[in-house]
């Protein structure tokens, strides 16, 4: 089979690459966009390493033939990453050390930045059911359920100063 | 004084923090080199068999196929990972020559152009087998008439020509006779997978002279002393970069797979990347050993421990790896925190066909004293008296001698369980909020 030129918006700008078919999104953003972010724990949907948003939703990268993201919009955490600084889910694991090794964190960070986009005050089982299909074996989940709770009280404190700035 | 101390107390961030919540930290496989080969491993469907034949025809015209590496590549192809610490006798094939041990061994190792060519090839390669009898339980290896799975001619690592560990410390009949109580247990636990969520794996680069290898080991030197070992390759010649571990747990200590990697290079002159995938994390790289532990204590009315024999068994699988070790620490540990005058210890590394066992967090250690725990609760159930009384009254103190001769001198059991109980809010009956671990006065040293 030929190789394809698949056309996708990652991180806002278009992107055109020439894929091997079956090309899983997670290979090509890893190999060939230097998005390494993108993890590799298991290729099988098992351990959501690999999540990225697609449309604005996490995904699963190993499991998505590339061509399925024509002409859609992939972000990954390299993406999201301001030059200085952090982003406030960045900021929150940060402080709560809601990692040890990191290899699950930036599947744990897209995640929860979906999740609090959704819904800006979730509870501790909102959290947990987000996280359900990410794996940690480091850590327990503990520090990073409050990491997640401390980044939405911090969007909170911030969506709260950005209306009284409009307000005023 | 608090101006004195800038680390204790304080929650301080990490260095590869901001790295890690950007995801800007490089792992091991996300590193990528100009040319880089992938190697993959034809692996053992058998759990024990002759190697009549290996037929890599098919393989080779796959598109893409670089090269095989087989037993007669490797330079020094039978190494024990303790060797650097006088481990003996080497016993672990990098390729096997005529026989695979257990299930998932390597083979052949393929060179390929992408990892989806090396995988092709890896399917195309014809093993002839022929299936031997397997062994995957220890009492059935310890057995008459069991399948033999080392060159050695028994099921045991042999400790300076012994089938097994001992620790031989008063005498256990004696205490036995002078007992109350006797309390027989028989604990098990089960292997268990380090399941890592990065995989294993190394990229071995070719430089002038010498061989860059980049590994995730938790053991950089440990790795490059076995490669060199196995290579033949004066240790200057290779350099090898740690970095990141994407969650170790001591299944990363095994040299495994930069072995392999560093060959491919020296063979084809090319980058090599050997990572894992999951279903070879999850299937060949070690476990934790199966253990099991017979123990036998002679006890007073008072919940005193006079006497304790152990017959422990771990599992090592087909190759022992870190278990002989495991085997010592188990036997020296085998009183716990606790002061017993006569103890009898005979500790065996029994092998079998199955995965190799290595390090995991304490082990060795770690299921000795899950069975010692339960092993207490039983004693003050019998007894009629408080678990945490039996715990006082067995204590180690400083001063004590342990069943392996070594002098306590560091005891914090006591002072331990008293926090402890504070932090449950337990209370403690006086005699034992009173104990301390100082040194028995000379008629409580008397039992
Ligand atoms: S790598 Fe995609 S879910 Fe594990
Ligand atoms: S921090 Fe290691 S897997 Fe989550």
């Amino acid at each position: 089979m030929a190789s394809v030129v698949v056309a996708f918006e990652l991180g806002g700008r278009p992107v055109e690459v020439l894929v091997s078919p079956l090309a899983t999104l997670q290979q090509v953003l890893r190999t060939q966009l230097g998005h390494t972010s993108v993890k590799d724990g298991c290729r099988q949907g098992g351990c959501g390493s690999c999540t990225v948003l697609l449309d604005g939703e996490p995904v699963l990268s190993c499991l998505l033939p590339v061509e399925d993201v024509a002409g859609r919009r992939v972000t990954t955490l390299e993406d999201l990453t301001p030059v200085d600084g952090l982003t406030t889910v960045q900021r929150a694991f940060l402080d709560a050390n809601g990692f040890q090794c990191g290899y699950c964190t930036p599947g744990m960070e897209l995640v929860t930045k979906a999740l609090l986009e959704r819904n800006p005050a979730p509870t501790r089982a909102d959290i947990a059911e987000a996280l359900s299909g990410n794996v940690c074996r480091c850590t327990g989940y503990v520090p990073i359920i409050a990491a997640v709770e401390a980044a939405a009280a911090a969007g909170s404190a911030a969506a709260v100063v950005a209306s009284e700035g409009a307000t005023r | 004084m608090t101006a004195q101390y800038h680390v204790v107390g304080e929650s301080l961030e990490r260095t590869d923090g901001v790295a890690h919540v950007t995801g800007r930290t490089l792992y091991t496989a996300d590193l990528a080199f100009p040319g880089m080969l992938h190697l993959k491993v034809v692996r053992s469907p058998l759990h024990h068999a002759l190697i009549r034949g290996v037929d890599l025809s098919a393989a080779e015209r796959v598109p893409g196929f670089v090269r095989a590496l087989t037993h007669a590549d490797v330079p020094h192809n039978v190494y024990t990972i303790l060797g650097l610490i006088g481990v003996e006798p080497e016993e672990e094939f990098v390729l096997p020559v005529d026989r695979v041990r257990y299930k998932g061994e390597p083979i052949v190792a393929i060179l390929a152009e992408t990892e989806a060519a090396a995988y092709e090839a890896v399917g195309k390669v014809q093993l002839d087998l022929e299936e031997l009898p397997a062994v995957f339980d220890m009492d059935e290896a310890l057995a008459p008439g069991a399948p033999i799975v080392t060159h050695w001619g028994n099921n045991t690592f042999m400790y300076e020509g012994h089938p097994c560990r001992r620790v031989r410390y008063g005498d256990v009949e004696a205490g036995f006779a002078q007992a109350d109580h006797i309390l027989e247990g028989e604990y098990r636990t089960s292997p268990i997978e380090h399941a890592p969520l990065e995989t294993t794996g190394c990229i071995a680069v070719p430089e002038a002279g010498r061989f860059t290898v980049y590994t995730n080991t938790q053991a950089v030197y440990f790795s490059l002393d076995n490669t060199s070992i196995i290579l033949g390759l004066q240790p200057n010649r290779l350099r090898f970069i740690g970095g990141t571990v994407g969650g170790g747990f001591g299944g990363k200590v095994d040299v495994i797979v930069e072995p392999l990697a560093t060959l491919g290079a020296m063979r084809t002159g090319r980058p090599v990347r050997y990572v894992y995938n999951r279903q070879e994390e999850m299937q060949v790289s070690s476990t934790r050993s199966a253990e099991t532990i017979r123990i036998k204590d002679g006890v007073m009315a008072d919940g005193t421990i006079v006497a304790r024999k152990v017959t422990g068994l771990a599992d090592c699988g087909a190759y022992s790896r870190q278990t002989p070790y495991a085997i010592t620490k188990f036997a020296a540990n085998a009183t716990g925190p606790y002061r017993i005058p006569n103890v009898w210890v005979d500790a065996y590394c029994v092998y079998t066909n199955r995965t190799p066992t290595s390090a995991m967090r304490g082990f060795g250690v770690t299921m000795g004293h899950f069975a010692i725990e339960v092993q207490m609760d039983k004693i003050a159930e019998r007894c009629g008296i408080d678990p945490w009384t039996v715990r006082f009254r067995n204590a180690h103190r400083n001063g004590d001698v342990k069943p392996h001769r070594k002098v306590t001198s560091d005891a914090t059991l006591i002072e331990t369980m008293q926090a402890a109980a504070r932090l449950v809010g337990h209370g403690l009956p006086p005699e034992l909020a009173a104990m301390t671990s100082a040194p028995r006065t000379e008629w409580e040293g008397e039992r």
